[in-house]
């Protein structure tokens, strides 16, 4: 049973394997990505499933015990974000079978995005803070390939960019870990739950700073405010499948991380929350406020990404609170607001890449026309952009509901009025787009021209909708059904605030043992 | 540099040293200096020299294999050696040992197998990644 935390690693290796040995079919690596992305998500189901009967599980590997060997942890928190990296992958993978030409293929795409899943679902999964270093590489260096793959100009415009603040982000979280085992002599988390009360009481000062790097590193990550401006600037360039699949997942293994060290390491830091706070509200406002100049797709998304990740730190950065009841609410919201928010992303992606390939331009301004050409599409953007923006009953308005309420019983005012303001303007930016793509009268110039620009038959575009449809009648049940994730939140949360099962799990940690 | 005499014959000679090295060092590697990544290197570097005396393509034909597919089939050995344990009960990448001695090599165990699997792949993505670069180069040289 404890063998399960291993699969959402195993399996995407055993794709990439694979699909470099068939690295000359392009039938085969379609079928090796369709399939192996839906075994991850039939594991990662299976696993959250085991996680919630059995409670937390844990698997040494190798034998070798906590804390010297690599620990592999999933508590609930663990196999939701799994699962989400499951269904990502499975919908990027369906929709690259169209979106990948044969050049990208041909030059290693299937083997990265195998490789990119990998990193992401074992950074969940590490209970231990050097393999969470190491996850990140993995995750670097494939989404590094998969950014550059085509070699367009712009492309490698915004890959110089993306990997010159990554590796920076990479070496301060090495620095940062390095003093941290000096700190400790140990870099398990659940060891390092156990030894930072005597270590926070003895260096109060190396422990903030060590904190405060940590913070820099996932920040960058993250795209937190004012670490964010190497998002928006690549996340637009590569093909729409693969950036589908970085604004659904890697600015959130930013987020997952911030979250597990800042509650399990370090949970008592106050001045680390209130900093995540401030950050938090700033970066919603800053993510809204850089779209509204934007007029192009993929780029006013990408911008909203950044203010989304500000919405989902703000319920971590409630942890400032003394009140329990806060800190579980903030948490909860943060979860549920990950949860809805990586469906919602990589599916606003997806349909921009459809309307892309329908008009051949990502300019709001050379579009329009598509209501009257394809009322269905237009009825397929509402879903998710009202979700993002969070109009009731779609998943978007409940995430958003919770934080609120963390935020007012909290007293923070001014937290919950930017969050407010930041929602509305979402709202703006997602009219926006769909007055200028969808309703407007097409430009009279060379309407008839873009539209000839791509020529997609109805077979394409019909395996383009499916990930696309997929997604939005997820997003659609949860927001019909929200009591079942809000229940597994809270139970996330929960087990974010009590780390006793976690630690139980892990085992064989020598409490209060010297470093 | 390339027809020169002197580099062919050596390499006739040292290629093949270096590749039965490399298997010396990967199966030496369990408890001395030494092991898969090593190994792989060298053989590489047995490779690289062949290229360098006889020109790329010579080098594709004498390895025979496409390098990709030297690390597709390094990375499932791996996955396999990590696997064995699973199946008998412990934790993945459990090491498990055959009962009996095979002579030369000792106990044969899954962790031979997982360093056979880093052998071909440090083998493959360097000649990969040399054989690619080299291939432009000789491109690039070709038409002056």
């Amino acid at each position: 049973m404890n063998q399960l935390v291993v699969m959402p690693v195993l399996i995407p290796l055993a794709c990439a394997a694979l699909s470099v040995l068939a690295s000359r079919s392009a039938r085969a690596q379609g079928i090796i990505g369709v399939v192996g992305t839906g075994a991850l998500l039939a594991a990662s189901i299976l696993l959250l499933r085991t996680v919630l009967e059995h409670g937390v599980l844990a698997l040494q590997i190798a034998g070798w015990p906590a804390p010297y060997g690599i620990t592999l942890v999933a508590d609930t928190l663990s196999a939701i974000m799994v699962v989400l990296g499951g269904i990502t992958g499975f919908a990027v993978a369906i929709y690259a079978l169209v979106d990948i030409d044969a050049d990208r293929r041909e030059a290693g795409f299937y083997p990265m995005l195998h490789v990119l899943l990998m990193g992401v679902c074992f950074s969940f999964v590490t209970g231990d803070a050097f393999n969470l270093y190491v996850c990140f590489e993995i995750m670097l260096i494939a989404s590094f390939v998969l950014l550059a793959l085509g070699g367009e100009r712009m492309q490698m415009e915004g890959a110089l960019k993306y990997v010159t603040l990554n590796l920076v982000s990479s070496a301060i979280f090495l620095s940062a870990l390095g003093v941290l085992y000096g700190l400790t002599g140990t870099l398990n988390l659940a060891h390092l739950h156990q030894l930072m009360p005597g270590v926070a009481a003895e260096h109060p000062d190396l422990v903030a700073a060590t904190a405060g790097l940590f913070l820099v590193s996932f920040g960058i990550k993250a795209g937190l405010f004012p670490l964010y401006f190497w998002l928006p600037s690549s996340y637009h360039t590569p093909p729409v499948a693969v950036s589908a699949i970085f604004a659904g997942l890697l600015t959130k293994v930013g987020v997952y991380a911030l979250i597990r060290m800042f509650t399990l390491v370090f949970g008592d830091l106050e001045g680390a929350h209130r900093l995540l706070l401030i950050l938090a509200t700033l970066t919603m406002i800053a993510g809204v406020l850089g779209a509204v100049s934007q007029y192009h797709i993929r780029r006013i998304l990408s911008f909203h990404i950044i203010s989304q990740i500000g919405y989902m730190v703000v319920g971590l950065g409630l942890m400032v609170s003394p009140d329990p009841d806060v800190r579980r609410l903030g948490l909860l919201a943060a979860v549920f607001y990950i949860a809805h928010h990586i469906i919602v992303k990589a599916n606003l992606f997806l349909i921009g890449g459809i309307v892309r390939r329908l008009r051949g331009t990502e300019e709001l301004r050379d579009m329009g026309g598509l209501y009257r050409q394809m009322p269905w599409l237009a009825a397929l953007f509402l879903v998710p952009a009202l979700s993002l923006a969070g109009i009731p009953p779609l998943s978007g308005f409940w995430a958003k509901l919770s934080l609120f309420r963390a935020g007012l019983q909290a007293g923070q005012w001014v937290v919950v009025g930017a969050a407010i303001a930041a929602g509305v303007m979402t709202l703006m930016s997602m009219i926006k787009i769909w007055n200028e793509a969808f309703w407007k009268a097409p430009p009279e110039t060379d309407a008839t021209a873009a539209i000839t620009i791509e020529p997609l038959d109805r077979g394409r575009l019909a395996v383009l909708l499916v990930p696309a449809v997929g997604l939005a009648v997820l997003t659609l049940l949860i927001g019909l059904f929200p009591g079942f994730l809000f229940d597994l939140a809270g139970r996330a949360a929960g087990e974010l605030l009590d780390p006793t099962p976690y630690l139980e799990a892990v085992g064989a940690v020598a409490t209060g043992g010297a470093p | 540099m390339r027809d020169s005499l002197i580099l062919r014959t050596t390499t006739r000679v040292i290629m093949p040293l270096l590749l039965l090295f490399s298997f010396f060092e990967l199966l030496r590697g369990h408890n001395e200096p030494g092991g898969g990544f090593v190994g792989g290197l060298l053989a590489a570097g047995g490779l690289c020299l062949y290229m360098l005396a006889h020109g790329v393509d010579d080098a594709r034909r004498v390895l025979r294999v496409d390098p990709r597919v030297l690390i597709g089939v390094g990375l499932l050995l791996a996955l396999a050696a990590g696997l064995v344990p699973v199946f008998q009960g412990a934790p993945f990448l459990t090491g498990v040992w055959a009962e009996n001695k095979v002579p030369g090599i000792g106990k044969v165990s899954t962790v031979l197998l997982f360093d056979v699997g880093v052998y071909l792949v440090v083998a493959g993505t360097t000649l990969l990644m040399v054989l690619s670069l080299a291939a432009r180069d000789e491109e690039e040289d070709d038409p002056c």
